[in-house]
């Protein structure tokens, strides 16, 4: 599951759409609810409660590990709750990712980290929040962060990443449906950003901003914002060519997955 | 016969033409080419009668434009004969105490709240024609605290405002933060506020001239010891969202909202215990006057909150007018003061990372838009205050104060040839001391007095309705500690003086 959702973050997937405060429901359901919620107060007050009971299990999702972060340090504690928001972690020294298995079960091999950075945080698809960043801003050599297709990240969340300022050089924002030029804006935090991945992102004109992002971050290498709007994402390079800059292969919001 | 009349001149005139027409073999009138006359008029039958329907739809009492005799106020209803409390001014802080007083009463439909605005555009409303800027750079912990719940709230603003079946709320939140530069002189109160902001938990740097050029090379450090920026929930964003959502999830929470112009208080002291002092009274009814016409309507009320805006202090001064007794209110030192605000296009000027930039000399300035479109101005120096009898703008005072000192600032604007557009708008003003104020009269205790906080009224309205709200309810406020913010120090020799006024 949680390696699904990670895949589906990655290999370009649609964008999600902007969460509606009526929350995912699909389909005919969630038109005919709304519709009878517009003339019955007894379904409009079933809707609220629905909406708060989503936002009380997002809430809980997203809390603070302080806990671990009292026992095992914060490097532990952001890769826990990373692996149990369905995302991957690497640590400095290791080549290997570490993510929970399909269950959403994390192997305690990772507290032997104790003292280990985390260099690279993969939260792609995932159900980020605000409030949930509080576990990563602890991180001081953080150098990759994936925070592509996650539906509740927003220009606020960006807003926070300067904390990362002196070690962060890859990230990822595409297809976040939240994330505007606004939130772009506070980017100019992180001068040792030398990838940024803007790909599949709601601004209008996106040739001017990725222009005026070039100029921003001028040792950065901008993905994904064409001057054409709606154009597709750039076609992945072909397997045997080394990707140019990004290790990760984040190109143009086109993954060729890692496995580990 | 016939040849007789018609030799002579023929009484009845001759049906189709003249008269040599008739009766003879050759046909006078023409050959009509017009298509017949039936088809006529069912082809125009389908749009006249949509057109009737139309027209008799208009005149229908329920719909925008009809105006009916019996019922003239239709579309805006005198306010109630009773209510629980009646809130005058139907700005941010207004609907922001409406909002939190129904959120925060103890049952639902407990209170009667009424919102009385007397100019439903708001063409002179602080409010929106405000710049909307949002900051935690303050001196004062009492600001920065209201500030920061207020971040929070705004951060938060679906949860609390959101509507059904209405679109998400969207305030365009922009989080570049505030870029305060301080000279030698200023470099030290400068600092003692980073101090005391950084205490009360907002996330501010301090750079010097040399980082300062690092991260904004437009700048021009010359006269600059220190600087300091904010990292997060500072910025800017769209007033008019705000106030819109306040209103509508207020008005679904059931406040009633009425246009009038409250003209006098009736108070009286007939419930003053023997322990009071002289000169304290209760007010009892409010008057509002329907809009264009002399009709009052006296609304009896318990609570009164006074959130004109900067038109507080003549509100309160008027409505002393009906007043029993020999009561004498002392004057409420709060007034507006016109500011005016400027918008230019500068293509080589600051990019993305532009800050809302306050110079030294208190010239600021920020980025609008990612067109090259900026807009900025400067409060004018004590005793050179412009007429507040209109909202005319002045261009001299761009030409020869602000852009002198942005364009030595930022060298880039001195290329800039023209305004693009100005406006000018009111500040509530607090002409003690500059700060809010927020608790009842002292003279008149169910009068709540909410606003002078000339130009962070609005950065603060979800927090200060808030604690309004929560004085009014449970008479105390457990977050925030504003009992320094009180009326009674208007009148006092200590004035609460807040360094970082822009």
């Amino acid at each position: 599951m949680a390696a699904a959702l990670a895949i589906r973050g990655l290999r370009g997937g649609r964008i999600p759409p902007p969460p509606h405060p009526t929350g995912p429901l699909r389909g005919a359901a969630s038109g005919a609810l709304q519709r009878l919620g517009e003339w019955f107060y007894e379904v409009e007050v079933v809707l609220g409660w629905a909406e708060r009971l989503r936002r009380r299990r997002l809430r809980r999702k997203n809390a603070h590990y302080s806990f671990i972060q009292s026992l095992h340090g914060h490097n532990v504690a952001a890769a826990c709750f990373a692996m149990s928001c369905g995302g991957r972690v690497r640590f400095e020294g290791q080549q290997r990712w570490l993510c929970a298995d399909s269950r959403g079960r994390w192997s305690p091999e990772v507290l032997q980290f104790h003292h280990v950075p985390v260099v690279a945080v993969d939260l792609s698809g995932s159900q980020l929040t605000y409030d949930g960043l509080d576990n990563f801003v602890l991180l001081t050599k953080l150098q990759h962060l994936d925070l592509s297709g996650c539906p509740h990240v927003d220009d606020w969340a960006l807003g926070r990443l300067h904390v990362f300022g002196d070690s962060l050089q890859e990230l990822s924002v595409a297809r976040c449906p939240r994330v505007t030029e606004r939130g772009l804006a506070t980017l100019h935090q992180l001068p040792k950003l030398r990838c940024l991945d803007v790909g599949g992102l709601a601004v209008q004109s996106p040739g001017l901003l990725r222009i005026l992002l070039e100029e921003m971050l001028p040792q950065c290498r901008v993905l994904g914002m064409e001057m054409e709007e709606g154009d597709p994402p750039e076609a992945p390079p072909e397997l045997g060519q080394p990707p140019p800059l990004c290790d990760s292969a984040v190109i143009g919001g086109r993954v060729v997955p890692k496995w580990h | 016969m016939l040849r007789a009349v018609r030799g002579g001149r023929a009484v009845w005139a001759p049906r189709g033409g003249s008269g040599s027409g008739s009766g003879g073999a050759k046909l006078g009138r023409p050959l009509r080419t017009a298509a017949p006359q039936r088809s006529d008029i069912f082809r125009e039958l389908g749009p006249r009668l949509s057109r009737l329907g139309q027209a008799l739809r208009g005149q229908l009492p329920e719909s925008e434009g009809a105006w009916n005799s019996l019922r003239p106020h239709q579309n805006s209803p005198p306010p109630p004969e009773r209510a629980d409390v009646v809130v005058v001014g139907g700005g941010v802080l207004g609907w922001s105490v409406a909002y939190w007083l129904k959120t925060l009463e103890n049952r639902r439909h407990g209170m009667r709240v009424v919102v009385v605005e007397r100019d439903p555009t708001y063409s002179q409303a602080s409010t929106v024609l405000s710049v909307g800027g949002i900051r935690q750079q303050f001196s004062l912990p009492e600001n920065i605290r209201l500030s920061l719940q207020s971040a929070t709230f705004l951060r938060t603003i679906n949860e609390h405002l959101w509507v059904p079946n209405e679109p998400p709320i969207d305030i365009q939140f922009q989080p570049s933060g505030y870029l305060f530069l301080a000279s030698e002189h200023g470099a030290a109160t400068l600092e003692a506020g980073v101090k005391v902001q950084r205490e009360e938990g907002a996330k501010v740097a301090l750079l010097s001239p040399s980082q300062l050029k690092a991260k904004f090379p437009w700048i021009n450090t010359e006269n600059v010891a220190v600087a300091s920026y904010g990292l997060e929930n500072e910025g800017w964003f769209d007033p008019w969202s705000l106030l819109n959502a306040f209103r509508r999830k207020a008005m679904s929470l059931g406040v009633y909202s009425c246009v009038g112009e409250v003209t006098s208080f009736v108070a009286d002291t007939a419930d003053n215990t023997p322990g009071m002092p002289r000169g304290v009274g209760r007010v009892k009814y409010v008057n509002v006057r329907l809009p264009d016409s002399p009709e009052q309507q006296p609304v009896s009320c318990a609570i009164v909150v006074a959130a004109a805006g900067a038109w507080t202090g003549k509100l309160l001064d008027s409505a002393t007018a009906g007043l029993q007794g020999s009561l004498t209110l002392r004057r409420l030192p709060i007034e507006p003061r016109k500011r005016y605000v400027y918008v230019w296009h500068c293509p080589g000027g600051p990019g993305l990372e532009t800050p809302f930039l306050i110079d030294t000399s208190g010239a600021y300035f920020r980025r609008e838009g990612i067109a090259g479109n900026y807009l900025g101005s400067m409060s004018p120096p004590e005793g050179r205050e412009p007429d507040v009898g209109n909202l005319e703008v002045d261009h001299d005072f761009f030409q020869e104060e602000v852009w002198p000192r942005l364009a030595h600032r930022v060298p880039a604007f001195r290329s800039l040839k023209q305004v693009k557009s100005a406006w000018a708008g009111y500040y509530d003003y607090n002409a003690f001391d500059q700060n809010g104020v927020l608790g009842p009269h002292p003279q008149l205790p169910n009068v709540f007095v909410l606003g002078g906080f000339s130009g962070h009224g609005l950065q603060q309205s979800p927090a200060a309705g808030r604690v309004a709200a929560e004085l009014l309810l449970h008479g105390s406020c457990a977050a925030v500690d504003v009992g320094r913010l009180a009326p009674g120090r208007l009148w006092g020799s200590e004035p609460l003086l807040e360094a970082a006024i822009v």
